[in-house]
């Protein structure tokens, strides 16, 4: 996890100047991500020039909606966030861990995981930064550290966004993981657009981020430019439109397994697990053993995986977890409880896909809000009686 | 053996813990030592049940006999159980049969006796109907654990 | 206790020796590394990740003595494609074996206690190689004491050696059935009615339970009244797993991973998870 660097001052880069960083990141031999418009949702993948960015689009959210939306000024980053984050690429869905030759009379190993290029990622939010370092402390700080993780995770250049706006679930603000860019970056841009003018404000995050920095025609910021960058970080903290309060989170969820809470959301829950598959710190996999006709030529793939699944828990004789209010109790818990036990951090980072991206729009905010209501007095309760309406 | 052994061994007895001293004293006056051969039977379902046993030595299967299958153990009981309840409950007559594995040394309790007691004296009827309910509850647990058939086997069940 | 571990991520092949039928379903066998290693070692109760090229992996607990390292012994049923599969492996055929992962008995913390081994079906195979270390350095201990049940007769394991163990001036072996056959003269009814005449000092015993999740339930209850304090009562835990690395996972129960901070846990540390539905 890079530290910000405090040496560098903030620069200052004009919309047009800034393919000049995409060019200098491609001739560092790096692969570059950002965000794309693709199936009418907006996705990290290749960057080939900024011209594939969503230049002029925007993002309503919601519980159970997204929808993209035409600005009418031509933000490059002016949506919130999409299905996907770092994830997609630094913990890939389908990966091959290894080959061997051989079958049941031997076998030797032929190759490990595949090779990857080094990563590059623009447009990424303060919340996928937050994210990245979660993930960097399942993956790399423990007894074992995971080869395919490590090894994509290994050289990365981030180039942060600080958000023009509050997403509509979006409630970083109360998991202290944003709308400003603060670690884990080696850029950070806020972009400001006034009436004649399309820029960009660079925090430099990290040596390198310096040295990338300098092939890129640019200024060193005014105190006005400095300032308007600020206020629109400012203005997004203040949209937020939910929070989640994390006062004694931990023991509070320890205290409420059996809350009538988890009946009323397994009545909702379709265990789809959409939320597992956007949120940018589920990391969950399974494993497939594969062979070919002849038997004798053996793979291992690893592949994404859900709690919310039956086979999840699967033992001789039945799932641990048959209903589905365990199985959304168990991955609420763990995202904003046992997570802490396990990692020393929340799993969660308050960038609200799982409320975007669930079918029927169930909220972990409101559900962890109903659960601390539901130990105070009725006098107290701030929360409506059943469900909000989003 | 002497009366006082008796009541050294029943005062030890975790069946008796705690007993006050009268009401141990009219065990001792309705107990008395007993021993089975192996193969022995104890008693048979369908008996007058009158007694119960302390066991101190040996074990003691309870049976019973299902068409086809013969003789079904049931349960054994060893050294330091409790045989038999079916004294103190309605309609007094033994469900099991209990046979003498190998050869059983025993202190057998004039169940008879205390139910006329326990009539008589509440509180003594109170102490034995806790204790008896204690190796009922023991004795259940047990039996729905067997039942849970919690080992399985013979089913697929693995991906 | 020194282990050594083979690479975490890949299996590596060992080689079937020896193949020898428990029950109907289960079965014993031992293996040599088929890559020129010395041998495998390992602390009792831990388990390897068996791999059956092309088919699978599972994790299974090791069933062999902890002091005897030139062979790699694992104790299987059959209940699944991966496990029938290793169970048809005939002697030459050749397995994968990632391992060992896990926590182990506490063989070396109980010196000076009584151990009191509780078991049921094939929950005797993680607890063997506890046994086996503890007679090996059998006058560091006080009482010692295996309670194991099974269902049939038929179903117990390890035939041949529980006389043996019951042989031992200084070891109580106690062994029931849920359910007799004809010529079965030993004890019927649940493992748990061993407990209240065992021979332990349950100020000063560790005990060290496995077994069906149930069985481990009903166990402890026995064990807590007899007094014998959570602190000093082992459990071992199974769960689906992947991995055996903490990264897949599968196998949380409550915070803890049972790849890393288990199969084996101290029971107070585990106890309102233990309690609990769907966990």
């Amino acid at each position: 996890m890079r530290k910000s660097s405090q040496s560098a001052e903030p620069a200052v880069l004009e919309r047009d100047q800034l393919r000049w960083l995409l060019a200098a990141l491609v001739n560092r031999g790096y692969r570059v991500l950002g965000p794309t418009v693709r199936d009418q949702a907006i996705v990290y993948d290749d960057l080939a020039s900024l011209e594939d960015a969503p230049v002029g689009w925007a993002d309503e959210q919601s519980g159970g909606t997204y929808r993209l939306k035409k600005r009418a000024d031509k933000a490059l980053f002016g949506y919130a966030h999409g299905p996907t984050s770092p994830k997609k690429f630094l913990h890939p869905s389908v990966v091959r861990l290894w080959r061997a030759e051989g079958g049941g009379n031997g076998f030797q190993m032929e190759e490990g995981p595949e090779e990857a290029a080094k990563l590059a990622f623009i447009g990424v939010r303060s919340c996928e930064l937050h994210a990245i370092a979660v993930q960097d402390k399942v993956f790399l700080d423990g007894k074992y550290s995971d080869p395919v993780y490590k090894a994509r995770r290994q050289d990365n250049f981030i180039v942060a966004v600080n958000c023009g706006h509050a997403g509509g679930t979006c409630f970083c603000v109360s998991m202290n993981t944003g709308p400003k860019a603060t670690l884990g970056f080696d850029l950070a841009l806020t972009e400001v657009l006034e009436a004649t003018r399309h820029y960009f404000v660079a925090e430099v995050g990290s040596r390198l981020g310096g040295k990338v920095l300098d092939q890129v025609p640019h200024k060193a910021a005014s105190g006005q430019e400095k300032a308007a960058a600020e206020r629109i970080v400012a203005k997004t903290a203040g949209q937020m439109g939910r929070s989640m309060d994390t006062e004694g989170i931990k023991e509070l969820l320890y205290r409420n397994y059996e809350n009538p809470r988890w009946e009323d959301v397994a009545k909702r829950c379709l265990t789809c697990g959409n939320c597992t598959m956007v949120c940018p710190t589920c990391f969950c996999t399974t494993v497939e053993d594969i062979t070919d006709l002849t038997g004798e030529h053996v793979e291992r793939w690893r592949k994404l995986d859900s709690c919310f699944t039956m086979d999840f828990s699967y033992i001789h004789g039945g799932s641990v977890r048959s209903s589905p209010r365990a199985r959304y109790r168990q991955w609420m818990t763990h995202k904003l409880a046992t997570w802490i036990d396990q990692f020393g951090t929340s799993g969660c980072v308050g960038c609200g896909r799982c409320i975007t991206w669930c079918p029927v729009g169930i909220d972990i905010t409101e559900e962890t809000g109903a659960i601390r209501d539901s130990e105070k007095e009725p006098t107290e309760r701030r929360m409506p009686r059943g469900r909000r309406k989003s | 053996m002497a009366a006082e052994s008796l009541e050294r061994i029943l005062g030890e007895h975790p069946f008796f813990g705690g007993m006050e001293e009268p009401y141990l004293q009219l065990f001792v006056d309705c107990a008395s030592n007993v021993r089975f051969n192996a193969g022995e039977m104890i008693f048979r379902e369908g008996e007058e049940a009158n007694t119960f046993y302390l066991i101190r030595h040996g074990r003691v299967a309870l049976e019973t006999s299902a068409p086809q299958r013969g003789s079904v153990i049931i349960e054994t009981l060893g050294e330091g159980s409790v045989l038999g309840w079916s004294w103190m409950v309605p309609p007094f007559r033994w469900r099991f049969d209990a046979r003498a594995m190998e050869p059983i040394r025993a202190i057998a309790l004039d169940g008879r006796c205390l139910r006329g007691r326990s009539e008589e004296d509440h509180d003594l009827g109170y102490e034995l109907m806790k204790r008896c309910a204690q190796v009922m509850e023991q004795r259940l647990q047990a039996a729905r654990l067997q039942l849970l058939d919690v080992y399985g086997g013979g089913v697929r069940s693995e991906r | 206790m020194m282990v050594t571990l083979s690479d975490p991520m890949a299996p590596s092949p060992f080689r079937v020796r020896r193949v020898k039928k428990e029950t109907y379903d289960t079965f014993t066998l031992e293996f040599d590394p088929a890559n020129g290693a010395n041998g495998f070692s390992f602390a009792p109760g831990q388990f390897n990740m068996v791999y059956v090229p092309g088919v699978g992996e599972v994790p299974i607990s090791i069933s062999g003595d902890p002091g005897q390292t030139q062979t790699l012994i694992h104790t299987v049923r059959s209940v699944g494609t991966v496990t029938e599969k290793i169970c048809a492996r005939g002697p030459g055929g050749v397995v994968g074996v990632r391992g060992p992962f896990g926590t182990s008995w506490p063989v070396e913390e109980a010196a000076g206690s009584d151990v009191v081994i509780v078991c049921g079906g094939i929950g005797l195979a993680p607890l063997r190689p506890a046994l086996y270390y503890v007679m090996a350095n059998r006058e560091k201990y006080g009482r010692v004491v295996l309670l194991y049940g099974a269902r049939t007769p038929e179903d117990l394991l390890y035939k041949d050696e529980l006389p043996k163990w019951r042989g031992h001036f200084d070891l109580e072996v106690e062994v029931t059935v849920d359910s007799a056959t004809d010529g079965w003269r030993g004890n019927v009814g649940v493992v748990t009615t061993l407990i209240p005449p065992a021979r332990f000092d349950p100020e000063s015993t560790v005990a060290m339970v496995c077994g069906p999740e149930v069985m481990m339930r009903f166990t402890l209850v026995e064990l807590e009244r007899r007094g014998v304090p959570a602190e000093n009562t082992y459990i071992s835990m199974e769960r689906n797993m992947k991995c055996a690395l903490g990264f897949c996972g599968h196998c949380q129960f409550g915070p803890t991973f049972v790849c890393k901070e288990g199969p084996v846990f101290r029971y107070d540390q585990v106890q309102p998870f233990f309690a609990r539905r769907e966990i």
